[in-house]
Protein backbone atom coordinates (compact mmCIF):
# COMPACT_ATOMS: atom_id res chain seq x y z
CA UNK A 1 0.00 0.00 0.00
CA UNK A 2 1.46 3.47 -0.67
CA UNK A 3 -0.61 5.45 1.04
CA UNK A 4 -2.05 4.47 4.44
CA UNK A 5 -6.03 3.85 4.93
CA UNK A 6 -7.10 6.58 7.01
CA UNK A 7 -10.30 6.94 9.26
CA UNK A 8 -12.01 10.66 9.80
CA UNK A 9 -13.80 11.33 12.65
CA UNK A 10 -15.89 14.46 13.18
CA UNK A 11 -16.28 15.33 16.95
CA UNK A 12 -18.64 17.88 18.73
CA UNK A 13 -16.76 19.46 21.23
CA UNK A 14 -17.61 22.09 24.11
CA UNK A 15 -14.67 24.27 26.37
CA UNK A 16 -16.64 24.04 29.39
CA UNK A 17 -20.46 23.48 30.28
CA UNK A 18 -21.36 26.98 29.58
CA UNK A 19 -19.48 26.98 25.92
CA UNK A 20 -20.94 26.29 22.58
CA UNK A 21 -20.66 23.08 20.73
CA UNK A 22 -18.83 22.97 17.85
CA UNK A 23 -17.47 20.36 15.55
CA UNK A 24 -13.65 19.04 14.81
CA UNK A 25 -12.21 16.83 12.22
CA UNK A 26 -9.60 14.76 12.66
CA UNK A 27 -7.89 12.01 10.15
CA UNK A 28 -6.19 9.39 11.64
CA UNK A 29 -4.12 6.67 10.53
CA UNK A 30 -6.23 2.83 9.95
CA UNK A 31 -5.15 0.21 12.33
CA UNK A 32 -6.67 -3.30 12.64
CA UNK A 33 -8.85 -4.02 15.12
CA UNK A 34 -8.96 -0.29 15.81
CA UNK A 35 -12.01 1.02 18.35
CA UNK A 36 -13.35 4.48 19.70
CA UNK A 37 -11.61 5.10 22.48
CA UNK A 38 -8.24 3.90 21.02
CA UNK A 39 -8.87 6.64 18.33
CA UNK A 40 -9.39 9.12 20.61
CA UNK A 41 -6.12 8.56 22.64
CA UNK A 42 -4.77 8.30 19.16
CA UNK A 43 -5.82 12.32 19.18
CA UNK A 44 -4.77 12.88 22.48
CA UNK A 45 -1.12 11.24 21.75
CA UNK A 46 -0.87 14.08 18.72
CA UNK A 47 -3.78 16.45 18.89
CA UNK A 48 -4.10 17.75 15.24
CA UNK A 49 -7.01 18.43 13.62
CA UNK A 50 -7.85 17.47 9.65
CA UNK A 51 -6.91 20.87 8.98
CA UNK A 52 -3.25 20.01 10.21
CA UNK A 53 -3.84 22.71 13.10
CA UNK A 54 -2.46 21.97 16.65
CA UNK A 55 -6.12 21.90 18.87
CA UNK A 56 -6.60 20.79 22.53
CA UNK A 57 -6.95 17.06 22.96
CA UNK A 58 -10.88 15.96 22.99
CA UNK A 59 -11.68 14.61 26.22
CA UNK A 60 -13.68 11.55 27.38
CA UNK A 61 -14.44 9.57 30.02
CA UNK A 62 -14.00 6.04 30.72
CA UNK A 63 -13.07 2.96 33.23
CA UNK A 64 -13.24 -0.51 32.38
CA UNK A 65 -12.94 -0.78 28.68
CA UNK A 66 -15.03 -3.57 28.78
CA UNK A 67 -18.10 -2.65 29.02
CA UNK A 68 -18.93 -3.25 32.38
CA UNK A 69 -18.68 0.16 33.99
CA UNK A 70 -20.75 2.50 31.48
CA UNK A 71 -18.48 5.54 31.85
CA UNK A 72 -17.63 5.86 28.29
CA UNK A 73 -21.55 6.25 26.75
CA UNK A 74 -21.35 8.81 24.45
CA UNK A 75 -23.44 9.14 20.67
CA UNK A 76 -21.75 7.16 18.23
CA UNK A 77 -23.05 7.71 14.13
CA UNK A 78 -26.41 8.84 16.12
CA UNK A 79 -26.96 6.33 18.72
CA UNK A 80 -26.06 6.13 22.14
CA UNK A 81 -23.41 3.47 23.09
CA UNK A 82 -20.24 2.41 25.01
CA UNK A 83 -17.05 3.82 22.98
CA UNK A 84 -14.65 1.32 24.66
CA UNK A 85 -16.24 -1.41 22.92
CA UNK A 86 -17.38 0.87 19.34
CA UNK A 87 -15.33 -1.09 16.63
CA UNK A 88 -14.15 1.24 13.64
CA UNK A 89 -14.58 -1.28 11.52
CA UNK A 90 -18.14 -1.39 12.56
CA UNK A 91 -18.96 2.38 11.44
CA UNK A 92 -19.56 4.05 8.04
CA UNK A 93 -17.13 7.03 7.84
CA UNK A 94 -16.68 9.08 8.69
CA UNK A 95 -17.86 8.33 12.49
CA UNK A 96 -19.48 11.03 14.29
CA UNK A 97 -18.73 11.29 18.16
CA UNK A 98 -21.75 13.80 20.11
CA UNK A 99 -21.90 13.83 24.08
CA UNK A 100 -24.90 12.81 25.22
CA UNK A 101 -26.84 15.39 25.91
CA UNK A 102 -29.48 14.36 28.16
CA UNK A 103 -27.48 15.06 30.31
CA UNK A 104 -25.21 18.14 31.34
CA UNK A 105 -22.15 18.32 29.49
CA UNK A 106 -18.95 18.85 31.41
CA UNK A 107 -16.51 19.30 28.04
CA UNK A 108 -16.19 17.47 25.07
CA UNK A 109 -17.46 13.81 25.10
CA UNK A 110 -17.98 14.42 29.18
CA UNK A 111 -21.36 14.38 30.61
CA UNK A 112 -22.56 14.17 34.15
CA UNK A 113 -24.46 11.63 35.04
CA UNK A 114 -25.04 12.01 38.62
CA UNK A 115 -29.34 12.67 37.97
CA UNK A 116 -29.33 9.16 37.56
CA UNK A 117 -26.92 8.32 40.71
CA UNK A 118 -29.36 10.50 42.63
CA UNK A 119 -32.32 8.63 41.24
CA UNK A 120 -30.94 5.50 42.81
CA UNK A 121 -30.76 7.24 45.59
CA UNK A 122 -34.73 8.18 46.02
CA UNK A 123 -35.70 4.76 44.75
CA UNK A 124 -33.00 3.27 47.36
CA UNK A 125 -31.85 0.91 45.06
CA UNK A 126 -29.81 -0.82 47.78
CA UNK A 127 -30.35 -3.75 50.24
CA UNK A 128 -30.20 -2.11 53.91
CA UNK A 129 -28.57 -4.80 55.99
CA UNK A 130 -26.71 -2.66 58.47
CA UNK A 131 -27.80 -2.95 62.15
CA UNK A 132 -26.62 -2.52 65.53
CA UNK A 133 -25.50 -6.28 66.27
CA UNK A 134 -25.00 -9.43 63.58
CA UNK A 135 -28.02 -9.98 61.76
CA UNK A 136 -27.30 -13.64 60.62
CA UNK A 137 -27.92 -14.48 57.11
CA UNK A 138 -30.75 -13.32 54.77
CA UNK A 139 -32.97 -16.04 53.37
CA UNK A 140 -31.70 -18.05 50.17
CA UNK A 141 -32.79 -17.35 47.14
CA UNK A 142 -33.45 -20.08 44.48
CA UNK A 143 -31.62 -20.55 41.81
CA UNK A 144 -33.15 -19.83 38.75
CA UNK A 145 -34.79 -16.68 40.58
CA UNK A 146 -30.99 -15.82 40.92
CA UNK A 147 -30.00 -16.48 37.72
CA UNK A 148 -33.18 -14.42 36.66
CA UNK A 149 -32.42 -11.20 38.75
CA UNK A 150 -28.28 -11.40 37.81
CA UNK A 151 -29.92 -9.95 34.21
CA UNK A 152 -31.43 -6.69 35.83
CA UNK A 153 -28.26 -6.51 38.11
CA UNK A 154 -26.33 -6.04 34.69
CA UNK A 155 -27.30 -2.39 34.85
CA UNK A 156 -24.27 -0.37 34.63
CA UNK A 157 -25.91 3.57 35.15
CA UNK A 158 -24.38 4.03 31.56
CA UNK A 159 -27.68 6.12 30.60
CA UNK A 160 -28.34 4.90 27.15
CA UNK A 161 -31.85 4.14 28.04
CA UNK A 162 -32.05 8.03 29.30
CA UNK A 163 -30.68 8.99 26.02
CA UNK A 164 -33.25 7.11 24.10
CA UNK A 165 -35.96 7.80 26.21
CA UNK A 166 -38.49 10.53 24.55
CA UNK A 167 -39.96 11.91 28.17
CA UNK A 168 -36.25 12.00 29.78
CA UNK A 169 -34.99 15.90 29.02
CA UNK A 170 -35.68 19.59 30.43
CA UNK A 171 -39.33 19.29 30.34
CA UNK A 172 -39.58 16.54 32.52
CA UNK A 173 -38.26 15.23 36.01
CA UNK A 174 -38.73 11.22 34.45
CA UNK A 175 -36.06 9.79 36.05
CA UNK A 176 -35.80 7.36 32.98
CA UNK A 177 -36.09 3.35 32.75
CA UNK A 178 -33.27 1.99 34.57
CA UNK A 179 -33.77 3.10 38.55
CA UNK A 180 -37.08 1.74 37.42
CA UNK A 181 -35.46 -1.89 36.55
CA UNK A 182 -33.39 -1.80 39.66
CA UNK A 183 -36.45 -1.22 41.88
CA UNK A 184 -37.77 -4.92 40.38
CA UNK A 185 -34.27 -6.30 40.89
CA UNK A 186 -34.17 -5.06 44.84
CA UNK A 187 -38.05 -5.49 45.35
CA UNK A 188 -37.36 -9.07 44.49
CA UNK A 189 -34.54 -10.00 46.80
CA UNK A 190 -35.63 -11.76 49.59
CA UNK A 191 -33.89 -9.10 52.16
CA UNK A 192 -34.38 -6.31 49.67
CA UNK A 193 -38.11 -7.57 50.07
CA UNK A 194 -38.40 -5.88 53.44
CA UNK A 195 -38.30 -2.42 52.15
CA UNK A 196 -40.76 -2.89 49.02
CA UNK A 197 -43.58 -0.34 49.85
CA UNK A 198 -41.21 2.65 50.43
CA UNK A 199 -39.50 1.86 46.92
CA UNK A 200 -42.83 1.63 45.51
CA UNK A 201 -43.50 4.68 47.07
CA UNK A 202 -40.84 6.50 45.78
CA UNK A 203 -41.52 5.19 42.57
CA UNK A 204 -45.18 6.92 42.80
CA UNK A 205 -43.61 10.12 43.63
CA UNK A 206 -42.52 12.99 41.36
CA UNK A 207 -40.60 12.18 38.14
CA UNK A 208 -41.38 8.44 38.82
CA UNK A 209 -42.79 5.54 36.89
CA UNK A 210 -46.07 7.47 35.64
CA UNK A 211 -43.82 9.47 33.22
CA UNK A 212 -43.23 6.14 30.59
CA UNK A 213 -44.82 6.99 27.81
CA UNK A 214 -44.46 3.50 26.48
CA UNK A 215 -41.88 4.42 23.73
CA UNK A 216 -40.09 1.79 24.60
CA UNK A 217 -37.05 2.61 22.66
CA UNK A 218 -35.32 1.84 26.26
CA UNK A 219 -35.26 -1.98 25.74
CA UNK A 220 -34.11 -1.39 22.05
CA UNK A 221 -31.26 0.58 23.22
CA UNK A 222 -29.93 -1.32 26.27
CA UNK A 223 -26.57 -2.79 25.57
CA UNK A 224 -27.12 -4.98 28.71
CA UNK A 225 -30.40 -6.33 27.14
CA UNK A 226 -31.79 -5.98 30.05
CA UNK A 227 -35.94 -6.44 29.98
CA UNK A 228 -36.81 -2.78 30.56
CA UNK A 229 -40.05 -2.34 29.69
CA UNK A 230 -40.68 -5.81 31.13
CA UNK A 231 -39.77 -3.94 34.67
CA UNK A 232 -41.55 -0.71 34.07
CA UNK A 233 -44.75 -2.92 33.33
CA UNK A 234 -44.46 -4.90 36.16
CA UNK A 235 -44.19 -2.47 38.08
CA UNK A 236 -46.84 -0.55 37.25
CA UNK A 237 -48.91 -3.67 38.32
CA UNK A 238 -46.97 -3.19 41.39
CA UNK A 239 -47.77 0.23 42.05
CA UNK A 240 -51.31 -0.27 40.98
CA UNK A 241 -51.82 -2.76 44.01
CA UNK A 242 -49.78 0.11 46.29
CA UNK A 243 -51.75 2.49 45.18
CA UNK A 244 -55.25 0.91 46.15
CA UNK A 245 -53.87 -0.18 49.27
CA UNK A 246 -52.75 3.71 49.84
CA UNK A 247 -56.32 4.41 49.01
CA UNK A 248 -58.62 1.77 50.88
CA UNK A 249 -56.14 0.62 53.38
CA UNK A 250 -54.71 -2.74 54.17
CA UNK A 251 -54.04 -5.16 57.03
CA UNK A 252 -50.78 -5.83 55.86
CA UNK A 253 -47.85 -3.61 55.98
CA UNK B 1 -50.91 11.42 49.52
CA UNK B 2 -50.21 14.32 48.30
CA UNK B 3 -46.76 13.47 46.84
CA UNK B 4 -48.56 11.06 44.38
CA UNK B 5 -50.73 13.52 42.52
CA UNK B 6 -48.71 13.16 39.17
CA UNK B 7 -48.87 9.95 39.70
CA UNK B 8 -53.09 9.27 40.48
CA UNK B 9 -53.48 12.25 37.76
CA UNK B 10 -51.41 10.05 35.30
CA UNK B 11 -53.19 6.61 36.15
CA UNK B 12 -57.02 9.01 35.58
CA UNK B 13 -56.01 10.29 32.32
CA UNK B 14 -55.33 6.63 31.29
CA UNK B 15 -58.27 4.96 32.71
CA UNK B 16 -60.83 8.04 31.90
CA UNK B 17 -59.19 7.42 28.37
CA UNK B 18 -61.03 4.35 27.89
CA UNK B 19 -63.87 4.24 30.76
CA UNK B 20 -65.53 6.72 30.05
CA UNK B 21 -64.03 8.08 26.60
CA UNK B 22 -63.87 5.00 24.66
CA UNK B 23 -67.04 3.52 25.44
CA UNK B 24 -68.31 6.75 24.65
CA UNK B 25 -66.85 7.43 21.14
CA UNK B 26 -68.00 3.10 20.10
CA UNK B 27 -71.81 3.94 20.95
CA UNK B 28 -71.55 7.73 19.33
CA UNK B 29 -69.78 5.71 16.24
CA UNK B 30 -72.47 3.24 16.88
CA UNK B 31 -75.33 5.73 16.33
CA UNK B 32 -73.49 7.40 13.60
CA UNK B 33 -73.72 3.90 11.84
CA UNK B 34 -76.85 4.20 11.42
CA UNK B 35 -76.47 6.90 8.65
CA UNK B 36 -75.92 3.59 6.30
CA UNK B 37 -79.49 2.44 6.72
CA UNK B 38 -80.51 6.44 5.33
CA UNK B 39 -81.31 9.61 7.08
CA UNK B 40 -84.94 8.52 8.52
CA UNK B 41 -82.86 5.62 10.14
CA UNK B 42 -80.15 7.89 11.92
CA UNK B 43 -82.28 10.43 12.57
CA UNK B 44 -84.63 8.39 14.95
CA UNK B 45 -81.40 6.77 16.51
CA UNK B 46 -80.03 10.50 17.17
CA UNK B 47 -83.02 11.80 18.52
CA UNK B 48 -83.29 8.65 20.96
CA UNK B 49 -80.24 9.32 22.49
CA UNK B 50 -81.40 13.12 22.66
CA UNK B 51 -84.34 12.25 24.48
CA UNK B 52 -82.18 9.55 26.94
CA UNK B 53 -83.75 10.69 30.36
CA UNK B 54 -81.55 12.70 32.93
CA UNK B 55 -79.33 13.42 29.64
CA UNK B 56 -77.57 16.78 30.59
CA UNK B 57 -75.48 14.77 34.31
CA UNK B 58 -75.29 11.94 31.23
CA UNK B 59 -73.15 14.64 29.28
CA UNK B 60 -71.78 16.29 31.62
CA UNK B 61 -69.96 13.35 33.65
CA UNK B 62 -70.17 10.46 30.99
CA UNK B 63 -68.16 13.07 28.37
CA UNK B 64 -67.84 16.50 29.12
CA UNK B 65 -65.68 16.46 32.05
CA UNK B 66 -63.31 13.09 31.82
CA UNK B 67 -62.65 14.57 27.97
CA UNK B 68 -61.79 18.10 29.87
CA UNK B 69 -59.71 16.40 32.10
CA UNK B 70 -57.89 13.88 29.47
CA UNK B 71 -57.14 16.80 27.00
CA UNK B 72 -55.81 18.97 29.13
CA UNK B 73 -54.17 16.61 31.11
CA UNK B 74 -52.70 14.92 27.66
CA UNK B 75 -51.66 18.65 26.66
CA UNK B 76 -49.39 18.72 29.35
CA UNK B 77 -48.07 15.10 29.04
CA UNK B 78 -47.46 16.36 25.07
CA UNK B 79 -45.00 19.12 26.38
CA UNK B 80 -43.26 16.70 28.88
CA UNK B 81 -41.96 14.45 25.95
CA UNK B 82 -39.51 15.37 22.92
CA UNK B 83 -39.81 13.42 20.20
CA UNK B 84 -36.90 11.26 18.49
CA UNK B 85 -38.32 9.02 15.96
CA UNK B 86 -35.41 10.24 13.33
CA UNK B 87 -32.91 8.78 15.87
CA UNK B 88 -34.66 5.87 17.05
CA UNK B 89 -37.39 5.06 14.41
CA UNK B 90 -38.44 2.01 16.43
CA UNK B 91 -42.76 0.70 15.59
CA UNK B 92 -43.52 2.15 19.44
CA UNK B 93 -41.57 4.95 19.35
CA UNK B 94 -43.69 6.05 16.30
CA UNK B 95 -46.78 4.84 18.05
CA UNK B 96 -45.78 7.45 20.55
CA UNK B 97 -45.67 10.19 18.21
CA UNK B 98 -48.97 9.79 16.76
CA UNK B 99 -50.83 9.33 20.26
CA UNK B 100 -49.33 12.45 20.31
CA UNK B 101 -50.23 14.26 17.24
CA UNK B 102 -53.32 12.65 16.93
CA UNK B 103 -54.38 14.10 20.79
CA UNK B 104 -53.71 17.05 19.47
CA UNK B 105 -55.62 17.08 16.16
CA UNK B 106 -58.53 15.47 18.56
CA UNK B 107 -58.57 18.63 21.23
CA UNK B 108 -58.95 21.17 17.63
CA UNK B 109 -61.15 18.50 16.05
CA UNK B 110 -63.29 18.07 19.28
CA UNK B 111 -63.71 21.26 19.99
CA UNK B 112 -65.28 22.34 16.59
CA UNK B 113 -67.29 19.50 16.63
CA UNK B 114 -68.94 19.76 19.49
CA UNK B 115 -69.07 23.66 18.91
CA UNK B 116 -70.93 22.55 14.94
CA UNK B 117 -73.25 19.78 16.90
CA UNK B 118 -74.17 20.20 20.08
CA UNK B 119 -73.81 23.70 20.90
CA UNK B 120 -75.96 24.74 17.54
CA UNK B 121 -78.38 22.00 19.43
CA UNK B 122 -78.62 24.19 22.49
CA UNK B 123 -79.19 27.25 20.56
CA UNK B 124 -82.25 25.69 18.73
CA UNK B 125 -80.36 23.45 16.16
CA UNK B 126 -81.39 20.10 14.79
CA UNK B 127 -79.15 17.73 14.86
CA UNK B 128 -79.95 15.42 12.03
CA UNK B 129 -78.64 13.66 8.97
CA UNK B 130 -79.54 16.88 7.39
CA UNK B 131 -77.26 19.08 9.39
CA UNK B 132 -74.40 16.44 8.58
CA UNK B 133 -75.10 16.06 5.06
CA UNK B 134 -75.01 20.08 5.02
CA UNK B 135 -71.50 19.99 6.95
CA UNK B 136 -69.90 17.29 5.06
CA UNK B 137 -70.84 18.92 1.56
CA UNK B 138 -67.80 20.92 2.38
CA UNK B 139 -64.37 19.51 1.07
CA UNK B 140 -62.46 20.87 3.91
CA UNK B 141 -64.92 19.94 6.34
CA UNK B 142 -64.80 16.05 4.90
CA UNK B 143 -61.71 15.65 5.28
CA UNK B 144 -61.14 17.20 8.48
CA UNK B 145 -63.57 14.54 9.72
CA UNK B 146 -62.07 12.16 8.41
CA UNK B 147 -58.70 12.67 9.88
CA UNK B 148 -60.88 13.59 13.46
CA UNK B 149 -62.50 10.20 13.56
CA UNK B 150 -59.52 8.35 12.11
CA UNK B 151 -57.51 9.88 14.82
CA UNK B 152 -60.22 8.93 17.23
CA UNK B 153 -59.54 5.36 16.19
CA UNK B 154 -56.34 5.15 16.16
CA UNK B 155 -56.16 7.67 19.77
CA UNK B 156 -58.38 5.01 21.36
CA UNK B 157 -56.51 1.75 19.81
CA UNK B 158 -53.26 2.74 20.67
CA UNK B 159 -53.97 4.32 24.22
CA UNK B 160 -56.04 0.82 24.84
CA UNK B 161 -52.51 -0.83 24.51
CA UNK B 162 -50.84 1.82 26.80
CA UNK B 163 -53.29 1.43 29.46
CA UNK B 164 -53.09 -2.56 29.43
CA UNK B 165 -49.56 -1.41 30.20
CA UNK B 166 -49.51 1.62 32.52
CA UNK B 167 -51.92 -0.25 34.98
CA UNK B 168 -49.75 -3.34 34.59
CA UNK B 169 -52.11 -5.54 32.71
CA UNK B 170 -50.08 -6.74 30.09
CA UNK B 171 -46.27 -7.26 31.57
CA UNK B 172 -44.40 -9.97 29.35
CA UNK B 173 -43.38 -8.93 26.30
CA UNK B 174 -45.51 -11.33 24.54
CA UNK B 175 -48.40 -10.24 25.96
CA UNK B 176 -48.22 -6.90 24.45
CA UNK B 177 -47.53 -8.22 21.53
CA UNK B 178 -50.61 -9.70 21.54
CA UNK B 179 -52.55 -6.53 22.79
CA UNK B 180 -50.63 -4.66 19.51
CA UNK B 181 -52.40 -7.32 17.48
CA UNK B 182 -55.74 -6.91 19.26
CA UNK B 183 -55.88 -2.98 19.28
CA UNK B 184 -55.00 -2.97 15.84
CA UNK B 185 -57.95 -5.24 14.85
CA UNK B 186 -60.39 -3.01 16.85
CA UNK B 187 -58.34 0.17 15.29
CA UNK B 188 -58.92 -1.00 11.73
CA UNK B 189 -62.98 -2.19 12.65
CA UNK B 190 -63.70 1.29 14.52
CA UNK B 191 -62.42 2.75 11.49
CA UNK B 192 -64.73 0.93 9.21
CA UNK B 193 -67.46 1.96 11.43
CA UNK B 194 -66.58 5.94 11.11
CA UNK B 195 -65.86 5.87 7.54
CA UNK B 196 -68.91 3.89 6.66
CA UNK B 197 -71.00 6.63 8.50
CA UNK B 198 -69.14 9.41 7.13
CA UNK B 199 -69.57 8.71 3.82
CA UNK B 200 -73.39 7.95 3.93
CA UNK B 201 -73.86 11.51 5.02
CA UNK B 202 -72.36 12.14 1.30
CA UNK B 203 -74.65 10.07 -0.11
CA UNK B 204 -77.62 11.16 -2.52
CA UNK B 205 -79.35 7.75 -2.23
CA UNK B 206 -79.46 7.21 1.51
CA UNK B 207 -80.03 11.02 2.04
CA UNK B 208 -83.75 10.27 0.52
CA UNK B 209 -84.24 7.40 2.73
S1 LIG C 1 -30.69 -0.15 31.88
FE1 LIG C 1 -29.23 -0.60 30.23
S2 LIG C 1 -29.17 1.32 29.03
FE2 LIG C 1 -30.10 1.82 30.98
S3 LIG C 1 -28.44 2.56 32.28
FE3 LIG C 1 -28.66 0.34 32.71
S4 LIG C 1 -27.26 -0.67 31.28
FE4 LIG C 1 -27.48 1.44 30.55
S1 LIG D 1 -15.04 2.11 29.73
FE1 LIG D 1 -16.42 1.02 31.00
S2 LIG D 1 -18.05 0.64 29.62
FE2 LIG D 1 -16.58 1.53 28.33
Amino acid sequence: MSEDKQVRFIITRQDSPDNEPYTEEFNLTYRPNMNVISALMEIRRNPVNAEGQETSPVVWDMNCLEEVCGACSMIINGKPQQSCTALVDHFEQPIKLEPMRTFPVVRDLIVDRSQMFDSLKKVKAWIPIDGTYDLGPGPRMAENKRQWAYELSKCMTCGVCLEACPNVNDNSDFMGPAPVSLVRLYNAHPTGEMNKSERLEALMGEGGIESCGNSQNCVEVCPKGIPLTTSIAALNRDTSLQAFKNFFGSDRA
Amino acid sequence: MAENRDFMNRRLHSLLGVIPIGIFLIQHLTVNFFATRGAEAFNAAAHFMESLPYRIFLEIFIIFLPILFHAIYGLYIVFQGKSNTTRFGFFRNWMFLIQRITGVYLLIFIAWHVWQTRVQASLGADVNYDMMADILSSSFMLVFYIIGVLSATFHFSNGLWSFLVSWGITVTPRSQRIATYATAVIFVALSVVGMSALLSFINPDLANM
